[in-house]
Parts: structure tokens; sequence; C-alpha cells
């Protein structure tokens, strides 16, 4: 007989399931609001003047504004923001810029030429990982009350030589130079940490939003201010969950639970292909996938078999399969959005030409070649590929899986044969790729240059290569400029110890009456305020 | 005459305290021993911490630098001992990735995994128990078949895709239960700025703030996935009660009672379930404990901000304060429990009192 009440109490407890359905039911999400997913677990601080991950200088950009912009309606365009001018002087080393008047903190307290000199220079003291983008003017914690200076409403930078003005603009747009309210900020400080700990849960900015809350790895909610300097936003609130897995985000999107969905994966883009209500929004991100090959292993060295390698590669079969709207095929080591990327595609799998190629090498064949990759599915399955085509020319991959951190150290060991790698940029000018890929002034161990990506596989680029990297990051004429990076990346790309493969795409899925969502491209980061629902 | 009260048994207080005191020394020799391997495991592995935190562009200068400020370049011995001698003073010292307090970073993630665990162990503790009673007085039946059937698929299937399944059916489908995550946004920022939180668990910070909206939305958050992890308790339970219970019931004293006509509900619930409740009640306490580790793949795929998530997080990022720190609490739920569940067995077996 009890066992029956057993049996009823079940059934009792699945009544009770059943009886919280009325309040499981949800709408569309609210008409001025905007619910993100997105796996933000990436982020270690949002202290703009120390984020440095994408979810947390995504975050940044719509809490803060720099002294100069990139316009979100026009890629790759500088626009002002908190300053309405600019100019440099003739000698090109000292900048200037008009703060604009009238603007606001989210705290009330206004804008001055003060707190923008004093956010610079907090970047340089606080010298957390993103600050090498301000201190490589020759900013440095001693003589950067020196080099950055206000009066009235002007601030004045200046650097240590004279750079390419682009440069020192392109640099001034990244999330580290952001603009924070000093006043608020220092009243926050404990123990010198110039407010640091304070900024790691609170905003301080002229942004569009001001931060309501921030939870690690639960998420984030933003509120519009009202009377910005922009226009005040459409979309008043901005949540942002924490949802690592993409098809978790697929099913809230489809439930019309969340507006947008950033992180789903290419069969969960495929699932919602047809469903009115969805979707889907391409566009490009930073970072390279390419090949090093280490020089200190001989065979590697040999011109004809990088070049039978750059033949041996089926770019666009991992493209239409296992990478399909994750990432394009691209060949230089700028992204496309950068000043001077290169577009133009000209290797394809050719493996009779391939062959031909490692013939003229005079290299014994087989060749066996150690090819370091990190346990990740698909670079698992961009490395089968490689293996797979390299074999039809004589090249036998073996396969030394390890997970992020071992590789990289094998890596910037110098330790690797053969190494698959991905490059994103730090800050939206091409000196950031140039800098590591087409640069390294000592080839020698005793250099341990391992910010060098050149030195990691121990490729001496030589003197001309090296020089040309020098002279572009000071060419005043942008044109100029423009025109020193394709030839960079042309000599580069056909001649060296990287093989560049694919640029990354990026797909963000949304419900279909979200217009106006900027992901920010290659250079730029997300904004929330061009929103429309 | 009056009599004078008897003053309280010494020989009856003392195993107790000497119990408690046994049940404290060997929490410190579990949580010294678990942090040694976890320790010494930490230094064997390959990865340097310090790389995921400085980036890419990080020169070797800098590598060096934070590596001494982290304490990184002291022999082990030394690190080990500083790390226990500040974990002694309740510091577990600050995570490497985002350098605030371990302590207050697991005190933010502890209370969302108990909520869930607690609730699935009481649903997986309902169902099982009765279900291996079922099974175990029937023995060979349909309904004993139907019990196996259903633990076994508990056993077996793999949690992550019972979990998008479950969501798929009772949150994409029928509409019965709300989506991944703790509560809806709206919830979320009433919790946050209106209500005032005593345990991190929202269940019992809305009720206890008679928030009963909040209190609703959270309930339909997660009876998903705290069923999803009772179901997989239960799978456990009623496996274990069963076999207890059939052997009890094979027992002199249950065919005695039969044989004195005693109703068969009570020999099965008051005699036979007094003594299977003594192997049980471990058999629940480590099925819970279990589930208090944080279960990351129903957190990964409900978005719940749990301590399985925070571990795993933390050990991909080599960050070592947060896995010591993850390791403490789950050896410390481990411990206790172990120690609860003794004390109940002398509750419950007067045997176990001496």
């Amino acid at each position: 007989m009890h066992l029956k009440h057993g049996l009823g109490r079940a059934a009792v407890l699945a009544a009770l399931l059943a009886g919280t359905a009325p309040m499981a039911l949800m709408a569309e999400t609210p008409a001025d609001t905007l619910v993100l997913a997105d796996a933000i677990d990436d982020i270690v601080s949002i202290d703009p003047h120390e984020a440095f991950e994408f979810s947390g200088v995504d975050l940044n950009n719509n809490t803060y504004d720099t002294l100069i912009e990139l316009d979100p309606t026009k890629p790759g365009e500088l626009v002002p923001g908190l300053a309405e001018s600019w100019s440099v002087s003739d000698d090109g080393m000292t900048y200037t810029f008009k703060i604009k008047s009238g603007i606001t903190f989210s705290s009330g307290n206004p804008l001055t030429a003060e707190d923008a000199a004093g956010s610079l220079r907090r970047v340089v003291k606080l010298n957390k990982t993103p600050a090498f983008i301000l201190t490589q003017f020759g900013l440095t914690p001693e003589n950067v009350d020196q080099m950055i200076t206000f009066e009235g409403d002007t601030v004045t930078l200046k650097t240590d030589k004279a750079y390419a003005p682009s440069f020192v603009y392109n640099c001034l747009t990244a999330g580290v130079a952001n603009i924070v309210d000093m006043k608020t900020v220092m009243a926050n400080e404990v123990e010198g940490d110039m407010g640091n700990a304070w900024l790691k849960a609170n905003s301080a900015g002229t942004g569009a939003y001001v931060l309501k809350s921030f939870k690690p790895n639960e998420g984030y909610v933003l509120e519009a201010r009202a009377g910005h300097w922009r226009g005040d936003a459409k979309i008043k609130n901005v949540f942002m969950q924490h949802v690592p897995e993409g098809a978790t985000q697929r099913l809230l999107l489809e439930k019309g639970d969340i507006d947008v969905a950033r992180e789903m994966t290419p069969t969960d883009i495929a699932g919602v292909e047809g469903n009115a209500d969805i979707k889907v929004q391409n566009d490009v991100g930073g970072q390279i996938y390419y090949l090093a090959l280490n020089q200190k292993k001989a065979e590697l060295a040999n011109p004809k078999v990088q070049e039978a390698m750059r033949w041996a590669v089926d770019y666009v079969g991992m493209t239409d399969s296992i990478l399909k709207g994750q990432w394009v095929v691209h060949q230089a080591f700028l992204p496309q959005g950068f000043l001077g990327a290169l577009t133009e595609t000209p290797y394809s799998l050719d493996v009779e030409k391939a062959k031909a190629l490692m013939a003229e090498s005079g290299v014994t064949l087989p060749l066996e070649v150690k090819f370091t990759v990190r346990n990740n599915q698909e670079r698992l399955d961009i490395a089968t590929s490689l293996q797979n085509t390299f074999a039809q020319i004589g090249i036998n991959l073996v396969l030394d899986v390890g997970d992020g951190a071992q590789g990289l150290e094998v890596y910037r060991g110098r330790l690797h044969e053969m190494t698959l790698q991905t490059w994103g940029p730090d800050y939206p000018d091409p000196h950031t790729n140039a800098s590591t890929f087409a640069s390294n002034p000592d080839n020698s161990d005793e250099a341990k240059a391992t910010g060098y990506l050149a030195w990691r596989t121990a490729w001496d680029p030589g003197a001309e290569i090296n020089a040309a990297t020098d002279a572009a990051v000071v060419e005043k004429d942008t044109a100029k400029r423009e025109a020193m990076y394709q030839d960079l990346q042309t000599k580069v790309r056909d001649n060296s110890a990287f093989v560049f493969m694919f640029q990354q795409a990026r797909q963000d899925a949304m419900r279909a009456n979200v217009s106006g969502f900027y992901a920010g491209g290659a250079t730029d980061s997300a904004s929330y305020w061009t929103v429309t629902k | 005459m009056t009599s004078i009260p008897a003053p309280p048994s010494r020989s009856r207080l003392l195993p107790l305290v000497k119990q408690i005191l046994l049940g404290l020394g060997t929490l410190a020799i579990t949580l010294l021993g678990l942090l040694l391997i976890t320790f010494i495991i930490a230094r064997v592995v390959p990865t340097d911490p310090v790389l995921s935190i400085v980036g890419e562009r990080a020169t070797e200068a800098q590598i060096a630098a934070i590596r001494e400020k982290l304490g990184l370049d002291l022999p082990m011995w030394q690190q080990f001992a500083i790390y226990v001698w500040d974990a002694m003073r309740g510091d577990l010292g600050n995570s490497i990735k985002t350098g605030a307090p371990v302590a207050s970073e697991i005190a933010r993630y502890f209370p969302a995994t108990l909520e869930l665990a607690t609730l699935g162990t009481i649903f997986g503790t309902l169902v099982g128990v009765p279900a291996g009673v079922l099974a175990a007085t029937r023995p060979g039946s349909i309904s004993d078949q139907i019990v196996r059937v259903v633990g076994l698929m508990g056993y077996s299937m793999p949690v992550f895709w019972l979990g998008l399944i479950g969501l798929l059916v009772f949150y994409g489908q029928l509409d019965w239960v709300a989506g991944p995550g703790r509560l809806d946004p709206t919830y979320d920022m009433m919790m946050e700025f209106t209500l005032t939180s005593y345990t991190g668990m929202i269940l019992i910070d809305s009720a206890l703030n008679g928030a009963w909206d909040v209190f609703g939305n959270a309930v339909s958050h997660i009876i998903l996935p705290a069923g999803l992890l009772g179901y997989v308790s239960m799978a456990y339970i009623s496996r274990m009660t069963r076999s207890f219970m059939m052997n009890e019931l094979g027992q002199e004293y249950i065919t005695t009672a039969r044989v004195k006509g005693m109703p068969e509900w009570r020999v099965i619930w008051v005699h036979a379930m007094k003594n299977v409740l003594v192997p049980l009640i471990t058999v629940i306490a480590l099925s819970y404990a279990y589930l208090l580790e944080g279960s990351v793949l129903t957190e990964t795929i409900f978005a719940w901000p749990g301590l399985g998530s925070y571990i795993t997080d933390a050990l991909f990022s080599a960050d070592m304060p947060a896995v010591l720190g993850g390791t403490v609490v789950v050896g410390v739920a481990f411990v206790t429990l172990n120690m609860a569940s003794d004390i109940l067995y002398r509750l419950v077996d007067p045997r176990a009192r001496t």
C-alpha cells in the first residue's frame, strides 16, 4: 500500500513540476531592452586601462569613449570622439587635442582636459597588459607627467620620435586609451591602485551606457544615459548573459528570450537558417590562422619547401567544410579592415606544383616534420587536412598535440618544428602585426625576443624587411604608408617562415527585429547604442 | 524524599566529543593531503600560469617580474608552506587571472552550486528511495524492470545530452520551464537591486524577502537542472536502495515479523527501512557531496554560475590559487558530509553510539 504512496509522491512531484509552467512563459524581450548571450568568461578585468580581452573591450566600448574614434558606420575612418580636433607639430613629435565642451561623465562630473591627460597617464602608470600600446611612444611612468600635459581645454602628447601620425591616432582609438572620470576614480583609490579595484566592478566614463552590474562569468547590465553627447541610445537597457554553450544560445534565441546570440557554432547557425524570426549577420574578426616553420630545421628554411607548403594547403576545401562561417581564406599578415591589408589570395591547393617544388628543393623525401597543435577540435580538423595534403607532396606531419599554454611555451621556446597558430592584432594599426611578423632585430637565442613571432620561429627577415617595417611606422603620408604595408605583406607572404591561411569570420545570430548591431569588424568593438528593435 | 537529578553522563557525552575531535582531525589531514596532491599535480603539469595572464606580447623580463610577484620563483615546498599558512588564517590568496580574493569569488559561486545540488539530492532521494523499495519488494516484476532501465539510463546517458534534450523538450517545445540561467534578466535586476541577499541562494533569499514572483521565476529556472542532477543521483540511490532492501528482506527478523502477521508496509517501511537507512545515509551523503563538487557539464549547458565551472575555468587558465581554493571547499564539503552521516548513524543505529 505504501508503495503506492511512494508512487503518489512522485506523481505529486510531477504535478509540481508542471505547475511551474505558467511562470516560465516569456514573450519577446521588452522593446527598449537588448538581451545578448555570449561566452564572456574571457574577461580578466573591466578597468578600461587593464581590459584586453574581447568581451571586456566590447563592454567598455559602450561605457567609455576615446579622444578619436573609429566610425561604426564607416569602418576604418577616424572621427572625433571626445576631442573635437587634433593636430601634429611639424617635427611630428607633439600632438595636440582640443577637448569637446559640455560632455559629462556618468557621475555628472564634466569632462575636462585634465581627465583626458590623467587617463592616458594612468594607463602608463598602472602599466597593465595593454599599456604597451601607449608606452611604445616612449612614455614611461617616470616621464609621462611631462610627456602628457594639459592646459585649458587642450591635451598635449609628446612622443620620443616622429611616428606616422596615423599610427598614433589609430592607437588612440584602442580600448586602452578610453578616458575615465579621474575625480571619481581617484576618490575610490585603495592602497595606491589608482582606482583599479573599484573599476573592476564599476564604470566611470562618458559612454552611451553606464554599468549597473557586473558579475564575472554571469553577465552584466548596462543602462542608457539620458542626454548623451552622441544622442540618446534607443535601447535603454542592455543585458548580457554568459551562456557558454552554443546550442543553449540557439534555443534561447529561437524562443525569443534573447535578442542576439554571439557564440553559436556553424551547426547551430545552419540550424536557424530558414527561420524567419532569426537573421545571421556576417562580419570579420582580426584573428589570423598561420603556420610557423622553425628555421632551425634546415629543410624548413629551404624557400622551395616553404613555397611548396603554400601550394599544399586546401584553403577553400577547409573554409567550405570544417571552417564554414568561422574563417575565410586570407593570405597576408594584415587582416581585412586594416590599413593596407592585402585581399588577394594567390595560393590554392595545387599538389602537382607543390610536388615539383619539393623535387626542386633537393630535400630528401619523405620529410618528417613534428607539427605542434593545440588540443581543440577546429585546430585538429585543420591539422588533419594539412596532414593529408602535405603527405601527397612527401611531407609527413607527426602531430604533437597539447593544451594552448603548452603549445605556446614550445613556440616561445623555439622548440617546435612546425606549429599551427592564431594571432590577433593588439590595436587597430597595421604596425601591430607588421612589428611581429615582419620584424626581428636580433635572431639569436640569447635575445629571447618572444614578443616577435619572427623570433619565435627563428626567422631572420633580413635588413631590408626590418628596415621597411621601421620605415612604415614613421611614414607621415598615409597613402604611402598603405603602399609600404602592401609591399611588406607581399614579401612576407611569398618568402618567409610563415604560411598565412585564414582570417576569422564572425557570425552573430539575432532576432529579425534587431537592426543596427555593429560587431566591430577586425579593428573595432561592439556598439550597442546603434541598435534599434 | 526528593530525588537528586543525575548529572549528565560523562560516558554518553565523551564518545560524541571524541568523535567530533576525530572528525576535525580527519578534516585537517584530508585537506592537507588534498592540497598537497593538487599542488604537486599543478606544478608537474607543464603549463605556465603567468603566460595566461600576461598575454602573447609579454617579454621575458615582464614574465619574470610577475613570477616573482606571485611567489612562483620560490622553491615548491616554500610556496606550499606559505599557502597552507595563509589558508589556515582564512586567506585563500588572490586569483591569478582576476586578482580578486579567491574566498570572495568562491562565496559567489558556491551558493549557486549548493542550491542546485541540495535540490537535486532531495529529488533524487524522494524518487530514488521509493523506487528502490518498489523494485526490491517485487524483484523481477515489470516495476523492477522499469526502475532498472530508468536507473541504467541515468547512469549511462551523457549528462550534457540529457540536459540539452531536457531543455529542448521542457523549455523549447512544452514551455513548462524557464531557460538557462538562474533568473530572467528582469528578476535578476530585482534580486540584485531591490532585495537583500542573505545566503546567495536565490530560492531562500527571495522567500526571505517575500518576493514570491522572483521565487517563482527561480523555481522555474532551477527545476530542470536540479531535476537532471536529481535523476542522475536517483539512478544511483534507487539501485543501492534496491540492493540494501533485498538484503534486509531476506533476514530472519523480517520473516518473523511477517509470521506474526505484521502488515507488509510496516515490515518494509519501519522494520527493514530502519536497517537500510544506515548504509543509505552514506550513499545519499556521497551522492550529495558529488553534486556539491559542481557538475561542470550541467552548469555549462544551463549557464549556471557554479563551483564546477569556476574550478574548470581556473584549471584551464592554470589559476592555481583558484583551483586550490575550490579544492579546499570541495574537501570541506566531503568531510563535513561524512561527519554528518556519521552523526546520523548514531541517531539511527543505537549500536553506533558506543
